[in-house]
């Protein structure tokens, strides 16, 4: 009985977890089942052929190309701006600050839907903008940014000022003290938001769905796919995407755990 | 700044009157608001009857593993953490896509509850409340399980110690140390799953019938398949003032200083 309940919690922690995991082990099963007709529900047996003929379905490779080429872009100019807002909200007594950090959570604060509908609002209402790549990408700028910045600002916040006052007083100026000393404190934030915007903007359905026009993104081509059977190739598809944020992830842990190994 | 323009332009359309095939034009059309909650109540309340359930089943789900884990994940910590999110790192159509084949008819889960007699013979989970719940639950949970994880992390152990000392039994230092201190992270958690799980369109596309839509269904088929695009944009207005109003009230009941915490 005291072993029991010594070891409830941790049993039902693994219990969650299986919870978590296992939808994971089937998206990454399925993509060796071997399916028998049109639709990818039920084990038939074990083949490489969907990850040797992953290019095998019209329509998968471009929307996959398409989809890494809107998450870099966008990743790359949110990160850009996002860090500017941040590092202005946080160094700045202006006009409105109050209101525009209020602003910033609005993207997160808000259904998807809604703000999918917005922009396609927006869209409509500008004749000389036709729905596609542009209307995409700055769509996904926009949801980026809001988590750069707060991730970002948490830094800057934590962040002590005496160390560019020492800068100074050693006669660095304002631009080689932010290239010097702020700039690689802040660092491992920028890169985290940048990584986070890169995983939201590859990811994102709802809003790419209201503004993409005819281009199809990777999350659209599995959308359009679902109403007449999902092909395997398109779980290989989610297994590579999945493998690889895992990786890049398990790098971070590791690079922060010997970090911490070096300082204690 | 750049969300405000695009809001600005939601409110335009949905005041806006007329057809596609002849053109939509402003005249304070207010009559859309009040078609959309006229017509849509239901599917209104279906989705915050939707998101609510979820947000409670996350709730109760992920409390008791991101306790275990800040309190004896101990040097696994990260890996566990990395884990706890890694249903993010699946494309969200494709992970519920994986909760289509877990529910399906012939799957384990309904055959098992079958045999239990939990269902019926030729009971079923797919198309039914229950899954599209399930779905929500599943793919907002890490959103749930994050903050709460940061505000028990963050807890000084010391003081559940001091608790104990001063001889409070483990479930009366639980209710009266850990659990207060962690509420930030609950409301952050509840109020991070709940808002986007209300507009959420696509668990009750895959997963249910039209019976199970939500409000997000009909503001995506008016958009794109009927084209009426300021009733769409009045029902996407409604939405925000309804969950802005949800949020009001629940920060009322827990004190606002709790939520700017």
């Amino acid at each position: 009985m005291k072993f029991v309940r010594r070891h409830l919690l941790t049993g039902y922690a693994i219990a969650a977890f299986a919870y978590l995991l296992v939808p994971i082990g089937i998206v990454i099963a399925f993509s060796f089942n071997d399916p028998a007709g049109h639709f990818n529900y039920t084990w038939q047996g074990f083949t490489f052929d969907q990850w040797r003929n992953w290019d095998g379905v019209p329509g998968l490779r471009d929307a996959m190309v398409l989809s890494l080429e809107i998450a870099l872009l966008a990743s790359v100019v949110a990160t850009a701006l996002g860090t500017l807002i941040a590092l202005a909200l946080v160094r700045y007594g202006f006009r409105g600050r109050g209101g525009t950090n209020l602003l910033i959570f609005v993207p997160m604060a808000t259904p998807e839907v809604v703000l999918g509908a917005a922009l396609l609002a927006l869209f409509l209402n500008l004749s000389f903008v036709t729905l596609g790549y542009w209307t995409i990408l700055i769509a996904h700028i926009m949801f980026c940014i809001s988590y750069v910045v707060v991730t970002v600002k948490a830094r800057l916040i934590g962040f002590d000022r005496s160390l560019e006052e020492a800068a100074m007083d050693l006669g660095a100026n304002e631009l080689t003290t932010f290239r010097k000393v702020t700039l690689p404190l802040i660092a491992p934030a920028i890169l985290a938001g940048g990584l986070l915007s890169f995983a939201l903007s590859i990811d994102d359905f709802v809003i790419t769905y209201f503004n993409a026009g005819s281009d199809i993104t990777f999350p659209l081509f599995v959308w359009g796919a679902a109403q007449r059977g999902v092909p395997p190739q398109v779980n290989v598809m989610g297994t590579v995407i999945f493998a690889f944020t895992i990786a890049v992830m398990l790098i971070n842990v590791v690079v922060q755990r010997r970090k911490e190994g070096q300082t204690a | 700044m750049f969300f405000l323009v695009p809001l600005g332009f939601l409110a335009f359309q949905s005041l806006q009157s007329g057809t596609f095939d002849i053109g939509y034009a402003f005249d304070w059309a207010w009559g859309n608001y009040w078609d959309a909650l006229h017509r849509y109540h239901a599917w209104l309340f279906r989705s915050l009857l939707y998101a609510g359930l979820s947000t409670v089943l996350a709730l109760v789900i992920s409390y008791p593993l991101a306790y275990w884990i800040a309190f004896r994940g101990g040097r696994w910590k990260n890996l566990l953490l990395v884990m706890l999110i890694a249903p993010f790192f699946v494309t969200y159509l494709i992970r519920t896509l994986a909760w289509e084949t877990i529910l399906a008819d012939q799957g384990p889960v309904v055959r098992i509850l079958r045999d239990v007699g939990i269902l019926g013979a030729n009971g079923r989970l797919l198309a039914t409340s229950t899954a599209v719940v399930a779905g929500i639950t599943y793919n907002f949970l890490p959103f749930m399980a994050l903050p709460l994880y940061v505000s028990l992390e963050g807890i000084d152990e010391r003081l559940i110690e001091a608790a104990e000392d001063l001889y409070a039994s483990k479930v009366q230092a639980f209710l009266r140390v850990t659990l207060p201190l962690s509420l930030p992270g609950v409301v952050a958690g509840t109020l991070l799953t709940f808002i986007p799980a209300t507009g959420d369109f696509i668990n009750a596309r895959l997963l249910g019938t039209p019976n199970q839509y939500m409000i997000g269904n009909v503001i995506e088929s008016k958009f794109f398949n009927l084209l009426d695009y300021p009733e769409a944009a009045a029902l996407s207005f409604t939405l925000m003032a309804v969950v802005l109003i949800v949020i009001a009230i629940y920060a009322r009941a827990i004190g606002t200083e709790k939520l700017t915490g």
